[in-house]
């Protein structure tokens, strides 16, 4: 059978990393801040949850370690567009293209590898149930956004500082603080998501081993209109995908395609999400210009 | 010991702020007394917003002192303002569009149970204010879909929810219609008589009539005027404003109309349901309506903006029902829209760029090419010919104020000497001085023998300048009266849909 538990089981694994960095994109997205660097602050995440698993022994100092180590990379954007007011795009692009070239760096002077780093004695994050900890912590922390954002005076704030920064200020709301802490709070999302992908879903770091997922997040965001429900139902669409790739290659194709299968859901789903907003926007005018 | 109520609610001493290049106050005193509406005029620029701005702890004075109740205040925010007791309610909103009545009220100062915000209580809350106020609004709409007028209202609720005993208002009735005006008046006279306070920010002379107890007039920065508004008049008022005599409300004379150059017969687009009228050349028509009846939207379809589905529109016999705006330029109509800043104009472009637009196409165009000294010399003459003033063509034209704007664009299009121009809104947000030019450019070119379709929410001006008024109710012309018959009970009453194609013909056989 195609679908069964062992696919199931697939696609929850390969949903914890997409769910955690979506949750910070998705609180982002809500402050106002298109947070496009939750693939960068993922990787810098993996890189961090190796190394210090490996010198200290211990996973849950290399968890630790990822989500400061990424929430101060991702101060990058705080700053850089916050406090600097510059272009949210391209810091998170410039984001994402020095992780890959910082933590393969790293890589080499750290460890005196290329490309994988990988060790019997390197340890990774326990199971329960077939599951890191991780991923049961990802599904808490979709009920805890929920609620903080929907109900929680903070969430209240932040949802307004998102909508209309100048409207908060005046009512005596630093829109500045609430960007700030949601950057942060996905920086420390991300990073989890990177321990889980390097410590959970396998033990080892490869370069560039975040492979898009953080851009995936980046659509779940999208599809699920940074709702933290709707996060959760777009980045299980994308857990699916990868998990029935990886089964289709079980089936005889070929790997360059089936690995493809997360992508490809994911430009069905932009298709879908940008098909909409254009029905929304009014007709343009015509024939203004020649 | 005085009792506080003795202390005027406001009291603004020697305030003087000066701007790179401009003194924006100059030793301005202004004294506002508890419980009375105090209206605040002056053109733009005068430093009525930047007079607001010190008050209200958003910019800091270089000179004079500021006292609330009484008491001395130096307010480094917005914050402190409200802890005074002051709120403002500034002229584009802030508000949160996706949330709801309740939660915009209570925003940074929720009720709450374990943290979290208590919407019961936000809502219960609300419910309070609007029975003590009569501000009519439901707690649970979202404000994104609330008219205009009931999101003033929240702007309203907003403050009194946090205390405020003085509301300062700036152009408030901008974005509001004349019922919804009224309305607001209403509610700030039943404030004022529970001993609140209101600061109006305005230029609009005939509500501060109606509506203060007092006002104070600036010009150039400096206090001109102080006025008893029961024992003063609107030509007074706008005497000091613009320091010169100024005929306001003047019903200019009717042309003398001749062939028909814009017919438009049974058209139907989105929000306008089969309309038909024609414009003569030398004559204006002027359609008066609430926004959002489809005056726009008639406007844009006859600029080819917007596709006809039915029905028919020539312009000087040709038929254009179906031509694009390109088109219908070339074949002799110009057109001033309603939003100069998003449709009209170009901000980042530059002046002469912005002038040259449109004439890009016809005289100023060389083998298609823009020859720069034409473009210059095009809007040297035009500047100098309406009075545009601007420090160099080269600036963009967001520099310019929102007259000169105003001017820029209509000097634009007044220039294409097309036989039909539409025109709409020409004087929203602009000063007195520049409304006199406009109207007066506006009947030299009906004068010269061209026709014009005007729309305008303002009854004095469509009165002042139509020589004929079509009134559009819900998509809808229901009814058309001569320059004569067009007083404004008639019209307010036909604009809130008190006419129907019967009212019309009665009114004919009187």
């Amino acid at each position: 059978m195609f679908f069964d538990s062992d696919l199931l089981m697939s696609a929850l694994r390969a949903l914890t990393p997409i769910l955690l960095a979506a949750l910070g994109g998705a609180i982002c997205e809500r402050a106002g801040v298109f947070n496009i660097g939750l693939e960068g602050m993922m990787l810098m995440g993996c890189f961090t949850a190796v190394a210090t698993s490996w010198f200290t022994g211990s996973p849950w100092l290399g968890v630790l370690a990822a989500a400061l180590a990424a929430a101060a990379y991702s101060l990058i954007l705080a700053v850089g567009t916050v406090t600097l007011r510059g272009d949210a795009v391209v810091l998170g692009v410039a984001m994402n293209l020095l992780a890959v070239g910082l933590t393969s760096f790293l890589l080499r002077t750290v460890f005196g590898v290329q490309g994988t780093f990988d060790d019997p004695s390197l340890a990774g994050l326990p199971l329960i149930g077939g599951l890191s900890p991780l991923a049961y912590l990802s599904w808490a922390a979709v009920g805890v956004a929920a609620v903080m954002l929907s109900r929680h005076v903070w969430g209240l704030r932040l949802r307004g500082v998102g909508e209309a920064p100048d409207a908060a200020a005046t009512l005596g709301v630093s829109p500045a603080k609430y960007k700030y802490a949601a950057v942060l709070l996905s920086g420390v999302l991300c990073g989890l998501a990177g321990s889980q992908l390097a410590l959970g879903n396998v033990t080892l770091f490869t370069e560039n081993m975040t492979a898009g997922r953080g851009w995936i997040a980046v659509v779940a965001v999208m599809l699920g209109r940074a709702l933290p429900l709707g996060v959760l139902l777009a980045a299980l669409l994308f857990g699916l995908a990868e998990a029935a790739g990886f089964r289709l290659q079980g089936l005889g194709l070929p790997q360059q395609a089936t690995d493809a299968a997360p992508y490809v859901v994911t430009l069905g789903a932009l298709f879908l999400t940008t098909a909409r907003r254009r029905r929304r926007v009014r007709p343009s005018s015509t024939g203004a210009a020649s | 010991m005085t009792p506080p109520q003795a202390d005027p609610a406001v009291e603004l001493r020697g305030i003087t702020k000066r701007f790179p290049g401009t003194l924006a106050n100059d030793a301005v005193d202004l004294t506002v007394r508890r419980g009375e509406i105090h209206a605040l005029m002056g053109e733009n620029g005068a430093g009525k917003s930047t007079l607001m701005s010190i008050l209200y702890g958003m910019t800091r004075a270089d000179a004079g002192s500021v006292r609330v109740d009484g008491r001395e205040a130096d307010f480094a925010s917005p914050g402190d303002a409200m802890a005074a007791g002051l709120g403002m309610v500034h002229q584009s909103f802030k508000l949160f569009d996706s949330l709801s009545v309740a939660e915009n009220v209570v925003y940074a100062a929720e009720p709450r149970r374990f943290g979290l915000v208590d919407r019961a209580a936000a809502r219960r809350r609300v419910r309070e204010l609007v029975e003590e106020h009569g501000l009519a609004v439901d707690p649970d709409a979202r404000v994104g879909d609330l008219p205009v007028g009931l999101r003033q209202r929240v702007e309203i609720l907003k403050l009194l929810h946090r205390g405020a005993r003085t509301l300062i208002l700036d152009e408030p009735t901008a974005v509001l219609t004349p019922a919804e005006a009224d309305a607001l008046f209403t509610v700030l006279k039943s404030l004022t008589a529970q001993g609140r306070t209101v600061i109006l920010v305005t230029h609009k002379l005939r509500e501060v009539l109606e509506g203060s107890d007092r006002v104070t007039v600036l010009r150039d920065g400096r206090v001109v005027a102080r006025l008893v508004t029961a024992e003063t008049s609107a030509d007074e008022i706008a005497a000091a404003m613009t320091g010169r005599a100024v005929e306001l409300d003047r019903i200019h004379a009717p042309g003398t109309p001749g062939d028909v150059v814009l017919g438009v017969s049974g058209l139907a687009t989105d929000g306008v349901r089969e309309a038909s009228l024609t414009v003569r050349a030398g004559e204006i028509v002027g359609i008066a309506g609430v926004a959002g009846n489809g005056q726009s939207e008639l406007i844009e379809a006859l600029a080819g903006l917007r596709p006809t589905s039915t029905g028919q529109v020539t312009l000087l016999d040709a038929d254009i029902t179906h031509a694009s705006a390109t088109e219908r330029r070339l074949k002799g109509l110009a057109y001033v829209p309603e939003d100069r800043h998003a449709v009209g104009t170009a901000p980042a472009a530059s002046v002469a760029e912005n002038l040259a637009m449109g004439h890009h196409r016809t005289s100023l165009s060389s083998r298609g090419l823009l020859p720069p000294a034409g473009v210059r010399a095009h809007a040297r003459q035009l500047t100098e010919r309406f009075g545009i003033k601007a420090s160099a063509p080269e600036v963009p034209a967001s520099a310019l104020s929102g007259g000169n704007l105003q001017k820029l664009l209509i000097g634009r299009e007044l220039a294409h000497e097309a036989p039909l121009l539409l025109v709409e809104q020409p004087t929203r947000g602009v000063d007195i001085g520049a409304i006199q030019n406009i109207h007066d450019q506006l009947i030299a070119y009906r004068d010269a023998g061209h026709a014009v379709l005007l729309v305008s929410a303002e009854l004095s001006e469509i009165r002042g300048l139509a020589d004929r008024v079509l009134v559009m109710y819900e998509g809808r012309i229901t009814a058309s009266y001569d320059k004569d018959e067009a007083d404004e009970r008639t019209l307010g009453l036909a604009m809130a849909g008190g006419a129907s194609r019967e009212a019309v013909t009665v009114e004919a056989v009187d």
